[in-house]
């Protein structure tokens, strides 16, 4: 894995000079180890230390972006096997085919169907990131109008270009010169024109394999003909083959700082069986992939896998949090419930849930307390009376409800009495201690 | 540089627990890997899908799911033969909802009733699980429990506040015990060691770490039994080593994005397909993180988990 102070040390020219701004080499090295400083800032470091502390520092899986403008997508980065280590870092591409040989009709509304797949969710925008345009015809004319099309109508949108001849690849590329599509599809056979294409267009380029071994030998020949930003298929179908593969891979870049493999991964799962095909997406999407091609828009699996990606690319030290403001549960009058809670994601999601459940129409203030728990942000003193006058009283709620009364979580009743004289004319009732005794409360009312 | 696998091995396993009697009977765990890691190490058995049952009819379940058990749901006996028998379930999960004081508030001879009943129609493993009520569950489990005697059930869920009449119930009619805390390793620990100081043997628990839906908080499910499942394996810690249990179609088909309709929501595509993937999806990723027996809802999503289970065998 990575060079130890130590190690480092031994590369620097040992003057203690101070030229870079540390009293001495070692206290230098020490913070290069941690990534803290560049070996940039020692004027006199030999060629060859910069190249192995270069080497050393590059990320272990490289960084790949495909498209242009802001709906480029960028890949790799990943430092991690476990979610719950660190946040993965670049979420996988969603990637949907569309075969040169379907109708141009067809293949516009698909595009549109893409371009259209954006919504929102907790806060973030989410949609399909990539079109995986394929050359099943085997000749030219038809990618190249397939790309023309999609150009015209998404310029810039991240394309993935799949073809295994060059030449039949070349005048389709020629159309999304400069604004850098992913070339996929270079092999054993087809390695060298492929790589001469992709370095002519300033396309990145993804290889397919037969196995981890060969990828890995893929990998360097297309160092060496030049080509670095590479994306690679290790050419696992199946559900499990593609774990094993995943797997193995980012072991081996992680934790062997093996470099043949240290690449954004791509995996096809296109099945017949789409409801199959959408759990196979979901090895891809916890376990490694960069990009996972899929054969369709469907609404229902767009949404499936939007939050599913959300859920494993949350950064498990940033708890996710939902927008303050009173939300609606059902249809609620002047004269139903108004309760409050705390807009950590979950809490907002349980209570939320047991208020549907009691069928009884209400409303839900969430107030803004940086993502803690009801019981955790009142202990930080995020959750306070004053606070929480100062929320209702600005939140506008005053007009919309019959009674003045606010219901507060059981486990923060301690604070009625000070609620009570903060929010005059307001009645403070504490509901229940556990969201599952909302349904009960609300309907005893 | 030539390549080499970089394959792991764990000092540690996960405890096969038997369910189930005769040729029906099966094993939930025993595996000494990381999920469907065949390719370096040990998974006897295959991930069980239980398919549920309720002792009183879903009213409360959402109609995307619903419609697909209504024709036999308005009984327990018919429902259970029904999974067997036309849907093929491996395992079913008995749920006493029926049992809670919110809702019928039948009582522990009614759910004696019913567990009997449905006992005596199937013959896979069956988990039974009451509704939830901590001090109602002490009372119906602990009687059902000694009428499931000699079927070899997995009964629960026992919590903190209510583990050691539960546990008792099981230990004294041979069953074994889901140890259900509330989404935290540490809780989800001391519980199992609170158990097993009971005498109650730790192979013969499962453990469930709390589930949870896609969208609604899946991240933190994930991510405890992520880490439940690496320290059993690299810390080889004994208490931590009990396969896992997601309930999850409880979770699932209750959020907006399995009950919302097409009209309501046309930007969210067609039901029942956007419920089914969700439940099924939902599944999925727990298997990922190490699940090993799952309790779903709907016979199509069950289907689906099943054959990617199928296809993750390497």
């Amino acid at each position: 894995m990575a060079l130890t102070g130590v190690q480092i040390f031994k590369l620097l020219p040992k003057t203690n000079c101070k030229k870079c701004g540390y009293p001495t080499c070692l206290a230098f090295a020490m913070k290069l180890a941690q990534r803290q400083a560049s070996i940039e800032d020692c004027p006199d470091v030999s060629e060859e230390a910069k190249r192995t502390l270069g080497e050393e520092a590059a990320p272990p899986i490289r960084p790949v972006t495909i498209g242009m403008g802001e709906k480029a997508v960028t890949m790799g980065e990943e430092m991690v096997l476990f979610r719950h280590d660190k946040k993965f870092f670049h979420p996988t591409v969603y990637a949907v085919q569309i075969k040169d040989t379907a109708p141009e009709a067809d293949a516009a509304a698909t595009i549109d169907e893409v371009l259209a797949s954006e919504m929102e969710r907790v806060g973030q925008h989410l949609r399909i990131d990539a079109l995986y345009l394929s050359n099943e015809s085997g000749e030219s004319a038809p990618l190249e109008a397939l790309v023309k099309l999609a150009a015209e109508k998404a310029p810039g949108f991240p394309l993935i270009i799949a073809a295994t001849d060059a030449s039949v690849a070349s005048e389709a590329l020629a159309y999304v010169e400069g604004s850098k599509p992913l070339l996929f599809g270079a092999n054993a056979e087809n390695l060298e024109s492929m790589c001469r294409l992709a370095r002519e267009k300033g396309a990145s380029l993804g290889l397919v394999a037969k196995s981890l071994e060969e990828a890995s030998e893929l990998t360097e020949k297309a160092k060496a003909h030049g080509v670095e930003d590479l994306v690679i298929d290790p050419g696992a179908r199946k559900a499990g083959e593609i774990l094993r593969d995943n797997t193995l891979m980012r072991r081996a870049a992680l934790k062997k700082n093996f470099k043949p493999l240290g690449y954004p991964i791509l995996t096809p799962v296109q099945r017949d069986d789409e409801m199959l095909e959408t759990l196979v997406a979901t090895v891809g999407v916890c376990k490694y992939s960069s990009i996972v091609v899929l054969s369709s828009v469907k609404k229902w699996k767009s949404l499936a896998l939007f939050a599913l990606r959300q859920n494993i690319y949350t950064d498990p030290q940033v708890p996710m949090q939902v927008e303050q403001k009173v939300y609606n549960i059902g249809e609620p009058d002047g004269a139903a419930p108004l309760m409050i809670t705390t807009n950590f994601s979950l809490t907002y999601f349980i209570v939320a849930g047991e208020v549907e459940n009691s069928k009884v129409p209400s409303r839900l203030a969430v107030m803004d307390c940086e993502g803690l728990s009801v019981l955790t942000a009142w202990a930080a003193g995020k959750f306070t009376a004053t606070k929480i006058a100062q929320f209702i009283k600005e939140s506008g709620v005053e007009n919309e409800v019959a009674n003045k009364e606010l219901i507060i979580p059981g486990y923060v009743a301690i604070l009625s009495g000070a609620l009570e004289d903060k929010l005059e004319g307001w009645k403070i009732t504490v509901g229940p201690r556990e969201a599952n005794a909302i349904p009960a409360f609300l309907k005893s009312r | 540089m030539a390549f080499t696998a970089p394959k792991e091995t764990y000092p540690g396993k996960v405890y096969p627990v038997g369910m189930g009697t005769a040729e029906k009977a099966v094993i939930v765990g025993g595996e000494n890997v990381l999920p469907f890691h065949g390719f370096e190490g040990e998974i006897p058995g295959k991930p069980l899908v239980a398919l549920e049952v309720q002792d009183v009819p879903p009213q409360d379940w959402p109609k995307a799911v619903r419609d697909a058990c209504e024709s036999v749901s308005g009984d327990p006996v018919s429902w259970a033969k029904h999974c067997q028998d036309a849907l093929g379930a491996r395992a079913i999960a008995l749920r006493l909802i029926g049992t809670h004081p919110d809702r019928e508030d039948r009582s522990a001879e009614d759910a004696v009733k019913t567990v009997t009943d449905v006992l005596a129609a199937v013959q896979v493993p069956l988990v039974i699980m009451g509704s939830n009520h901590v001090e109602k569950d002490s009372q119906v489990l602990v009687a059902v429990a000694e009428a499931a005697k000699g079927r070899n059930c997995l009964i629960g869920k026992a919590q903190e506040a209510n583990y050691k009449t539960i546990a008792a119930a099981a230990m004294a009619n041979d069953h074994q015990l889901i140890a259900m805390s509330e989404l935290d390793i540490n809780l989800s620990k001391q519980l199992n060691i609170l158990i097993t100081q009971m005498g109650f043997a730790k192979e013969r628990i499962v453990t469930d770490p709390m589930s949870s839906a896609l969208g609604y908080g899946l991240e933190y499910t994930y991510s405890v039994m992520e880490r439940i499942r690496l320290a059993a394996l690299t810390q080889n810690d004994a208490v931590m080593q009990p396969p896992m249990l997601a309930d999850l179609g409880m979770y699932v088909w209750k959020i907006k994005e399995t009950t919302a309709t097409a009209e309501d929501m046309p930007e969210w595509g067609t039901l029942p397909e956007r419920g089914i993937a969700w439940e099924a999806a939902t599944a999925a990723a727990f298997l990922l993180a190490g699940a090993e027996l799952l309790v779903m809802r709907h016979p199509e999503a069950v289907e689906a988990v099943e054959k990617f289970i199928a296809e993750m065998e390497v």
